[in-house]
């Protein structure tokens, strides 16, 4: 689709009034259901997404032949979570391809060697889908992970950026960005490490920017990993103070 | 459904608490467990809501399209029930896992609203023949801690409070075609009144006694169940359907007092959903706050 119209304003701000590498207000709990060995739920502006985490468990059926942890996966999306309803919660394509970006990624977080022949299952059910849902998908994931105490070599978290027509890179795309054309990349990335766990782009701009872009997508990781860390922290002080670890701060 | 695995010894001391008529949690045999309500947290839904009855988690958004009614019906408009059960209430729900219960639930909510005694259709209509209001209830089961007939019919029965349909404004142009301008201000829209919308209130039968809200362990106890759907009128309760689930089967005096009891508690419970609909629009007056969510 070819941009219509200006990303950014004459004064420099974007059609929902954030500066170009501001993100979007997030908001994020941990442990919202009592089923599951680790859930968590996180909105970043209108996108709001709830995870839920399995496991470790027995592998099941054929995939118990491999020696290697199964990170399982699903992605679905509610039926009225975008301004169309969409007719099928999951099993489109587009699902199936997060589905799979989400197990790569995922599986370059967790420490694998800890959990053999053990399967974890990952749910992610996006409720208000408003842009960036798979970097919202990835970043809850992470948040659930931790509640289920699942061992990570560092948070792995994930942000959108792009490019606009004067070449100023934004970080965080919402929606109506999105489909008001211009370039899109996802990064997800464990921030301290600077290692690049996942990348897709889509839309095209010259080679040169791409370096810059992603070191915009590169700094909203590491704004967001800041805030699911103090959410991690908050958390663990709220259910860790009926054992006196609120002291320990 | 969620498996809850119990032992014989776990399942006789959950009999002989009904039998006392003092259940596990504390509960008599027609009690319920606490809920929670939020409305209007899906902004991209025209009506949503969100009830939580102990460990049941259920998110419903309502959708609106216009469409053509029926010619059987064309006075009517149409209800569209669709039922996803998350894989985050149980991994058995992954894929087409949950598709079965969904079914079997989508079926309890189309019986119950059948009746146009129980649902107005005809508030839904716009031109007759023409067009009507054609409403998707897309209910989302986020966990399951029992009695998910019951979680979801409420959650219906508050998010179609909560919906808001546009105005419909309606011109005739030539050769009898009529062209309608939809209200493009959000405030100016109407309402459906939800008195006579049904609920739907499971009674479960363990030994030789009925309870409402069973919990998933004593759903695991109880060889069979039936689902009474309960409509108000002018202040009476009205039965607008009833199924049965499960294997076992009961006697006809005990399936009496089933449906009476599921429909004297079907009365309380509709009562009681019209305070907490009440204090929630209470809630969100002028001096909204930030809707919770799940933030809480």
């Amino acid at each position: 689709m070819a941009g219509n119209f200006e990303l950014l304003s004459e004064q420099g701000l974007r059609l929902d009034g954030r500066r170009p590498h501001e993100l979007r207000h997030i908001k994020c709990k941990l442990g919202v259901f009592e089923q599951p060995d680790g859930s968590a739920y996180m909105e970043q502006g209108n996108t709001k997404v709830l995870a839920a985490v399995y496991g470790p468990h027995q592998a099941k059926g054929m995939k118990a032949e491999t020696n290697d942890v199964i990170i399982n996966c699903q992605y679905s999306q509610a039926t009225f979570a975008t301004a169309e309803r969409k007719n099928r919660p999951r099993g489109d394509r587009k699902s199936l391809e997060f589905k799979m970006y989400l197990e790569q990624a995922l599986s370059a977080a967790i420490k694998s060697e800890l959990y053999p022949r053990s399967q974890i299952d990952i749910y992610v059910e996006v409720l208000q889908a408003d842009g960036a849902n798979y970097a919202v998908a990835l970043n809850v994931a992470t948040l659930a992970l931790i509640d289920a105490g699942i061992c990570l070599n560092e948070f792995i978290v994930a942000c959108t950026a792009s490019l606009s027509k004067n070449s100023i890179p934004l970080t965080d795309i919402s929606h109506t960005e999105e489909v008001s054309g211009g370039p899109m990349l996802t990064v997800a990335a464990l921030p301290t490490a600077e290692k690049i766990a996942f990348l897709e782009m889509s839309e095209r701009f010259h080679i040169d920017h791409l370096e810059t872009v992603i070191e915009t997508a590169m700094a909203g990781c590491r704004e967001i990993r800041d805030i699911l860390e103090a959410a991690v922290r908050e958390h663990l002080l709220h259910i860790g103070s009926a054992a006196d670890w609120a002291r320990v701060g | 459904m969620a498996y809850v695995a119990l032992s014989e010894a776990e399942k006789t001391f959950i009999l002989h608490g009904v039998e006392e008529d003092f259940r596990c949690d504390g509960r008599s045999r027609r009690d319920y467990r606490p809920m929670e309500l939020e409305t209007a947290l899906v902004s991209n839904a025209s009506g949503s809501a969100r009830l939580r009855l102990a460990n049941t988690d259920i998110l419903v958004g309502i959708k609106t399209e216009i469409d053509v009614p029926d010619p059987l019906t064309p006075e009517f408009g149409k209800l569209e029930f669709f039922v996803d059960c998350s894989a985050n209430a149980t991994p058995e729900f992954e894929g087409r896992g949950g598709s079965d219960l969904a079914q079997e639930l989508v079926l309890a909510l189309e019986n119950a609203y059948e009746s146009p005694l129980a649902f107005d259709y005809r508030t839904l209509c716009l031109i007759p023949g023409q067009q009507c209001w054609k409403l998707y209830i897309d209910i989302l089961i986020l966990e399951c801690g029992g009695n998910l007939h019951d979680a979801v019919s409420l959650a219906a029965k508050a998010a179609l409070h909560n919906t808001k349909l546009p105005r419909v404004t309606a011109s005739l142009l030539d050769a009898g075609v009529t062209d309608l301008i939809i209200s493009d201000n959000p405030y100016d829209c109407t309402r459906l009144t939800i008195d006579t919308v049904p609920l739907l209130v499971t009674v479960c039968k363990i030994g030789d006694y009925c309870l409402v809200d069973p919990s998933a362990e004593e759903e695991v106890c109880s060889p069979v169940s039936i689902v009474v759907s309960v409509s108000m009128r002018n202040g009476e309760a009205f039965l607008s359907g009833s199924h049965m689930t499960g294997g076992g089967a009961m006697h006809r005096d005990t399936m009496r007092n089933c449906l009476d009891l599921g429909l004297s508690i079907g009365e309380q419970l509709n009562t009681l959903l019209a305070k907490m609909l009440k204090q929630e629009e209470e809630r969100v007056g002028p001096k909204r706050p930030k809707t919770v969510g799940f933030l809480k």
